[in-house]
């Protein structure tokens, strides 16, 4: 009965669009019945609205209000878009793996000759393949999140890659999702990196569109094993089109002695949320994160982060920024866990907003959960605007206005990108950033 | 021929508090002037509202510039015109390598001028001969403009930039503050460099000392908002004989 009265007319709305993508989404027996309690798991709360706390400044039910249906697979016109799209982000010594309108794409991808060691599949394939073991660690994200729910119900296609045990891979892999453009629509994608043993591997995921391409959602997952002793190095960048949601979620597992650096920025889309529960599960571990929200017109990204220190003598850090223009919302809740057996955990957070308009908001929700008697953990958070002092500086130099600004922001957001290692990657983030700093000049 | 510089008259309030009272300065190309006088006489106040820093409401008068009102550019207007401020404390930017900064800065003022900007190379070889003659290690334009920066160096930069954009008229506020006399040697050896038929210089500063490395051709005494003495360099010599005092008087 309740079930019911929480359907909106959206939930009916998906729910047939569930049952007509049905014979389009791979894997039969367990797989499906497994995407049906996922998809009945949904429906009980639907699209998350701002009475749920985790969801308090992300109200998808005003925000989103409705799933648009499956996107269908892309066509020959869809993947030539894409092609085109791909030109402007692309670079060379990664490996390239292409998803189009969430189905991969092997003639973009670049699947020759693979290192000893790595391994490539398409989700699909795993799907259908009989692997419960692998099935199970691909769902082994929360179920209760009604967004991965959902994201576990209808998922069509992703990289499920493995890289085998003291294997240390030269090229990044770059997992780039295109919006082909077309009519509106959703695409829902899972991925997975396991990394074994001592291996190192470094990898990137891009969302981009074509140029036409205006409204649709990105609903992508993803799965990440970092093994004892492997060093896992990850950059994230959304670049969706003005008008696109993204709500993307991660499972990542860190071992013994292990080592996970990541970075992500958002220069894209109207409206997104990127959720990740980080799991120090093995001791000597260390975990750094740095965000950076870049936000004008009405955009809204949301980054939640949860940090579990499971075990013992682990450190995390993480830093994230956001320059807000205009009305942009950027929200950063971080919550760190500290469970019993992890004394020695030093933890830490920052936050610090860039405020360009008065209208523009930066909400910051830090969290600590301290269980444990022996550890250090802080947080901080500040917000502030330009400092008129370097402005007019700058300014006295010949800089106009918007120069000065621009110069001032990017190395407020250069301070975050010197955290990628890779040199061509941290050019990839700048020019992101610039990007984004030319189309408000 | 016109005045490189005029300030005729020109009245300037901060909250509510008029700091400058008809203030009337001609300044010509070739020329070096000191301003001198006591703290609080307004020095600062007329090199900032010269160089258009926001904050000062200017309630009378005016100031021309090779002919133009200045008043009405933008400050990054002013600047490519070759008006430039050399600060009394250089602000520290960090994450902005100063050579990004000085390219930066320099490109944009060729733009508004209508000329071509620099390429990296040849921008490069121009930075390195300027800072090569005033004795600037290469590494020092690698770090963050004046991040960790000695009070020498923040004076030796804003000198490095005057080479390197040559403007036309430079004010040079308190130049000699927080420096000890071998730095301030470099850095006015350095100015002393770019002395010019074309260019014209404007030296505040508080005490005589300055001006014997950087020797003036005229000398104005401040107080209270105004010019209350104007003469040659020998007027720097009977101040600080005499202090500030009797022009306190004639101010009042």
């Amino acid at each position: 009965m309740n079930v019911a009265l929480a359907k909106t007319d959206t939930g009916t709305a998906l729910g047939e669009a569930f049952a007509l993508a049905r014979p389009r989404l791979p894997g039969g027996g367990k797989v499906a019945n497994t995407r049906q309690q996922a998809f009945e798991a949904y429906e009980r709360i639907g699209l998350p609205n701002r009475r749920i706390e985790d969801w308090k400044y992300t109200d998808l039910r005003v925000l989103m209000r409705d799933v648009l249906p499956l996107a269908p697979a892309p066509d020959a016109a869809a993947l030539s878009r894409a092609a085109d799209a791909l030109k402007l982000h692309a670079i060379d010594g990664v490996r390239k793996l292409v998803l189009v309108d969430g189905v991969f794409a092997p003639k973009l991808s670049d699947l020759g000759k693979l290192d000893a060691g790595l391994t490539i599949r398409t989700l699909r394939d795993v799907l259908e393949a009989d692997d419960a073991a692998l099935h199970a660690k691909l769902f082994a994200l929360d179920a209760a999140n009604p967004m991965i729910a959902l994201n576990s119900a209808m998922m069509t296609d992703g990289v499920v890659i493995a890289v085998a045990d003291g294997t240390r891979l030269a090229q990044p892999v770059h997992v780039i999702h295109i919006a082909s453009g077309g009519l509106p629509a959703a695409m829902f994608t899972r991925s997975m990196f396991s990394l074994g043993k001592e291996a190192a591997a470094t990898l990137v995921e891009s969302y981009i569109c074509a140029d036409d391409a205006e409204n649709y959602q990105v609903h992508d997952s993803m799965v990440i094993h970092i093994g004892d002793g492997a060093r896992l190095d990850h950059v994230r960048l959304t670049e969706d089109s003005r008008e696109a949601f993204n709500i993307s979620s991660s499972a990542i597992t860190v071992g013994h002695k292990a080592h996970f650096n990541t970075f992500g920025m958002n220069t894209g889309t109207i409206v997104s949320r990127y959720q990740a529960v980080i799991g120090i599960v093995g001791e000597h571990s260390q975990v750094e994160t740095n965000g950076v929200n870049l936000l004008n017109g009405r955009q809204h990204a949301d980054t939640t982060l949860v940090m579990n220190h499971v075990a013992p003598n682990c450190s995390s850090r993480e830093v994230f920024r956001a320059v807000l223009d205009d009305r942009g919302h950027s929200v950063f809740q971080g919550r760190i866990n500290v469970h019993q057996p992890a004394q020695k955990t030093d933890a830490k957070m920052m936050t610090r907003a860039l405020l360009l308009s008065d209208e523009a908001e930066a909400d910051n929700k830090p969290e600590l959960e301290i269980f444990a008697d022996d550890v250090q953990c802080g947080h901080g958070a500040t917000t502030g605007a330009l400092d008129d002092s370097l402005l007019f500086y700058l300014r006295a130099r010949g800089m106009t206005e918007k120069q000065a600004q621009a110069l001032l922001i990017q190395a407020f957001v250069g301070e975050a990108i010197e955290s990628i290692v890779n040199d061509d990657l941290r050019e990839l983030a700048i020019s992101a950033a610039e990007r984004w700093l030319a189309a408000r000049a | 021929m016109t005045a490189l510089l005029q300030v005729k008259n020109l009245q300037v309030r901060v909250e509510e508090q008029e700091i400058l009272h008809g203030l009337t300065l001609t300044v010509n190309a070739g020329e070096v002037h000191a301003i001198m006088g006591p703290n609080g006489s307004g020095k600062s106040t007329l090199s900032h509202v010269i160089a258009g820093k926001p904050g000062y409401e200017v309630t009378g008068g005016e100031i021309l510039f090779k002919g133009e009102d200045l008043l009405d550019m933008a400050p990054d207007v002013r600047s490519a015109k070759g008006v430039f401020l050399a600060f009394q404390y250089p602000v520290e930017i960090p994450g902005v390598t100063t050579m990004t900064f000085l390219r930066t800065a320099l490109n944009a003022q060729r733009k508004a001028r209508g000329e071509a900007e620099y390429l990296v190379p040849d921008f490069l070889r121009k930075v390195r001969e300027v800072a090569g003659s005033l004795n600037i290690p290469m590494d020092m334009l690698k770090r963050g403009v004046n991040v960790g920066f000695s009070g020498g160096e923040k004076k030796r930069n804003e000198v490095l930039q005057m080479a390197l954009f040559q403007p036309s008229l430079c004010i040079l506020d308190e130049m000699d503050s927080g420096l000890d006399i071998d730095a301030l040697r470099v850095a006015a050896d350095g100015v002393n460099a770019l002395r010019s038929p074309e260019r014209a210089m404007v030296v505040i500063t508080h005490y005589q000392r300055l001006l014997n490395y950087i020797v003036p051709d005229h000398v104005h005494v401040m107080s209270k908002g105004r010019v209350v003495k104007s003469g040659g360099k020998e007027l720097a010599l009977e101040l600080e004989a005499t202090g500030y005092a009797q022009y306190e008087d004639v101010a009042a």
